[in-house]
């Protein structure tokens, strides 16, 4: 079941297009990554998710039925491009923004009362953000993001700004907001965190989307059927043990141990490979290379025509 | 509806609640004060030709009144009541009515006009009725000398004795034929007043909308609001928000200035009330017995000279009509600022800083500036060509017209002022909204005229 999801949208900015003929649907439930080269086209599409802008062309679904104004009380929006009243008090500017995502003046206060106990900022209620830490904001904003408790959160960049121990409080709570059943969009690009959180993931190049799809299948393809061994106690050519099919990309020393990366035909089971090791060589250690998201974002996005688009 | 109600609160609450202003509540009416004390005294010329009609029963102004470059005399025969029915149909500018006097020498006159009159035909009438008597008197004294011998001559005695001070009232006709006495000096300080004020108003509160929008860009909160308003919504709430800060500002404007002229005139009446009381009190103890002689307590002859002339100052503040200057004032300065405020916030919307504003000022900024630049055209000649089209034309007309108002305009001109400020807000608040919802979205960019003219067209 999808949340969300768009249909051939396109959006055209005068003189170029930011979004051509975009297909994007995000499962109920899941953490979506939203990944593409600065200028790809990721913060427009946001945008007409939040109905800040229209897109030219396409249609836009929530929870099955076409996106209504109101829905933007079921979205959570933290943009890359943050920032808060500076010479407003800390709860008197959360108290504005919770009620303009639609909370009465009541459940507003006893949300945020409720967080910022949580969050351990009850100190701050009545002191103006300039008068707080960059990263004391950012947390500031993040609750803002989440007090009308949306089915959809939107998170553009999020960590940028925290330190690492505030920035694992906030990967820990983003994935407490999934458990507890919230769809969440994550643009970034950060791939670490992407490969950390994400389940599915749109990747977006020139205003298409180029790459689509559950994390999990999108490594399988990319995967190149190559292994990492480590091995001493051989002092012969590697090659001449290992069947003719097989190929080594690279081999090099590490510290006491022998190491190399090789490459065997699809149809090969990895055990040939072990099996032609195993009467030569001491093995210390064998794993698939399994390709992170980095190289397959650098792989799609230097590569001259797009991929067909996997589903 | 119900979040553009919290954005005009947060707007509203944020600036009443700062040091600043307080201050300008207290510091306003002063330095209203000051400012308008100068240009009043400034403006002395008007430069259209003017007739007048003059009606002397005395006879001695006769062909007295020299035309010059801009002021017409002629003589009528008639009586005042025939003079004054035709005046309407004549076309002069003034009518002017020296009284025949029975025993004392003439130092009277009476001007009719329609509007009031300008200060320079009131004063050159002036200075030419104080000349004659002045001769007249010097030429009787002479005569005096000549005759009776005896007495040394004094001349610092003679030029004493000469010295005159004649008085030209000015009786507004009206519409409906009513007279009302009027008094050019109190338009001029009311309308140069609120046309300053309402200039000021306009900038003031139109360049904090403007800083408004450009703090919320640079804040980068934008965003996170727009994601919850629609950027007309916010635009409008802001602008409504500062509106009413403004308004409020002028209200205890108003109201401090209305305690402080009451205070003034009771410390004034009372005294004025205790001294009368005294001579009342005096008199029914002379006239205990005799009842008939209290109906003359109340003769004017009894007021000392000093307290004429406040009582003159409060006797004009009466002839105007403050509902309407007030109602006026909140209209023009309403829709004036409404106009402005949205232009103002189209501009914040396009650009990153306010180092960047002052390309798009300029053009917004210099009717304003040339509104408040002719304004001593507008006071010398309320009714002439250039005041009427500056107060027609939307960009000028909020501060132009506020000069005219209290000189008394048509309605039919006021109507249509307010007619086109009404449609041009509705313009440029469109037209703004336009610049507005793109510009905000776009950080980091220098913006063009070419560039404004694709989003309003976007």
């Amino acid at each position: 079941m999808e949340l969300f999801s768009a249909l051939n949208v396109s959006k055209q900015f005068s003189g170029h297009k930011a979004l051509d003929k975009v297909n994007i649907s995000i499962p109920e439930g899941s953490i979506f990554g939203l990944l593409g080269p600065n200028g790809a086209g990721k913060t427009t599409f946001i945008r007409i998710i939040n109905q800040i802008i229209a897109p030219d062309e396409g249609q836009l679904f929530y929870n099955g039925r076409e996106l209504k104004p109101n829905d933007i009380y079921n979205i959570g929006y933290l943009p890359e491009e943050r920032g808060l009243y500076k010479k407003m008090t800390v709860g008197e500017q959360a108290m504005y923004l919770a009620q303009l995502k639609g909370l009465s003046k009541q459940e507003a206060h006893k949300r945020l009362i409720h967080w910022f106990e949580k969050f351990e900022m009850k100190s701050w209620w009545n002191k103006k953000v300039e008068e707080l830490s960059k990263g004391m904001q950012q947390k500031v904003q993040f609750l803002i993001t989440i007090i009308h408790e949306p089915k959809l959160l939107i998170f553009d960049e999020p960590f940028s700004g925290f330190d690492p121990i505030n920035a694992s409080m906030l990967k820990d709570e983003i994935i407490a907001q999934k458990e507890k059943g919230a769809t969440i969009i994550f643009s970034t690009h950060n791939m670490a965190s992407v490969e950390e959180l994400c389940d599915h993931i749109s990747l977006i190049n020139n205003a298409r989307v180029v790459l689509d799809g559950p994390v999990r299948d999108i490594k399988k393809t990319f995967k190149t059927n190559t292994f990492e061994i480590a091995y001493n106690n051989y002092l012969g050519k590697l090659e001449t043990i290992l069947p003719s099919a097989f190929s080594i990309i690279k081999e090099w020393d590490d510290h006491d141990l022998r190491k190399a990366s090789v490459q065997i035909p699809a149809e090969a089971n990895p055990n040939q490979l072990i099996s032609s090791l195993l009467p030569n060589v001491a093995l210390h250690s064998f794993s698939e290379l399994v390709p992170n998201m980095n190289d397959i974002f650098i792989r799609v996005v230097t590569e001259k025509k797009p991929e067909p688009i996997l589903q | 509806m119900h979040k553009i109600i919290l954005i005009i609160k947060r707007e509203y609450l944020t600036r009443v609640r700062k040091k600043s202003f307080l201050v300008m509540t207290i510091l306003g009416p002063l330095l209203m004060a000051a400012i308008v004390v100068v240009p009043v005294y400034m403006a002395t010329r008007g430069n259209e030709l003017k007739t007048v009609a003059v009606i002397d029963q005395t006879g001695i102004f006769f062909e007295k009144f020299k035309d010059t470059d801009n002021i017409k005399f002629h003589y009528l025969l008639s009586d005042l009541g025939s003079a004054k029915t035709n005046f309407r149909q004549s076309g002069d500018y003034a009518l002017l009515f020296i009284p025949k006097t029975e025993v004392s020498i003439p130092t009277n006159a009476i001007l009719y006009a329609e509007s009031n009159v300008s200060m320079n035909v009131k004063s050159y009438i002036k200075n030419v009725m104080t000349k004659q008597v002045e001769d007249m008197k010097l030429e009787a004294k002479l005569k005096d000398l000549q005759t009776d011998k005896k007495n040394p001559l004094n001349v610092e005695d003679i030029l004493r004795s000469v010295k005159t001070i004649v008085d030209v009232n000015t009786i507004k006709i009206t519409d409906e034929g009513k007279e009302e006495k009027s008094y050019t000096e109190i338009s001029m300080v009311l309308g140069t007043f609120s046309g300053i004020l309402i200039y000021f108003f306009i900038f003031m509160f139109g360049s904090q909308v403007m800083r408004g929008v450009i703090e919320e860009k640079t804040n980068r909160i934008i965003e996170v609001i727009i994601s919850s308003v629609k950027p007309f919504e916010l635009m409008m709430g802001k602008i409504i928000g500062v509106g009413l800060v403004g308004l409020t500002q002028f209200l205890l404007w108003v109201v401090l200035t209305f305690g402080i002229v009451t205070v003034i005139t009771s410390t004034f009446a009372g005294k004025g009330q205790h001294k009368q009381s005294i001579e009342q009190s005096m008199m029914q103890n002379a006239s205990k017995y005799n009842p008939d002689n209290l109906a003359q307590t109340d003769a004017p002859s009894v007021k000392e000279k000093q307290d004429e002339g406040v009582n003159e100052i409060f006797e004009a503040l009466n002839t105007v009509n403050f509902p309407v200057m007030i109602g006026a004032f909140v209209f023009f300065f309403l829709f004036g600022y409404l106009m402005y405020g949205s232009l103002f916030a189209a501009i914040g919307g396009a650009v990153d800083s306010e180092a960047d504003t002052q390309q798009f000022m300029l053009p917004i900024t210099v009717p304003l500036i040339l509104s408040i630049v002719m304004m001593q055209y507008f006071i010398q000649d309320p009714s002439g060509q250039i005041a009427f089209w500056f107060s027609i034309f939307p960009l000028t007309s909020p501060v132009a017209m506020m000069i005219r108002i209290p000189f008394g305009i048509p309605y039919w001109q006021v109507a249509l002022s307010m007619a086109l400020l009404i449609l041009t807000f509705l313009g440029t608040t469109w037209m703004a909204a336009k610049i507005y919802r793109t510009g905000i979205l776009m950080y980091g960019k220098k913006v063009s005229y070419k560039e404004l003219w694709k989003w309003l067209r976007y």
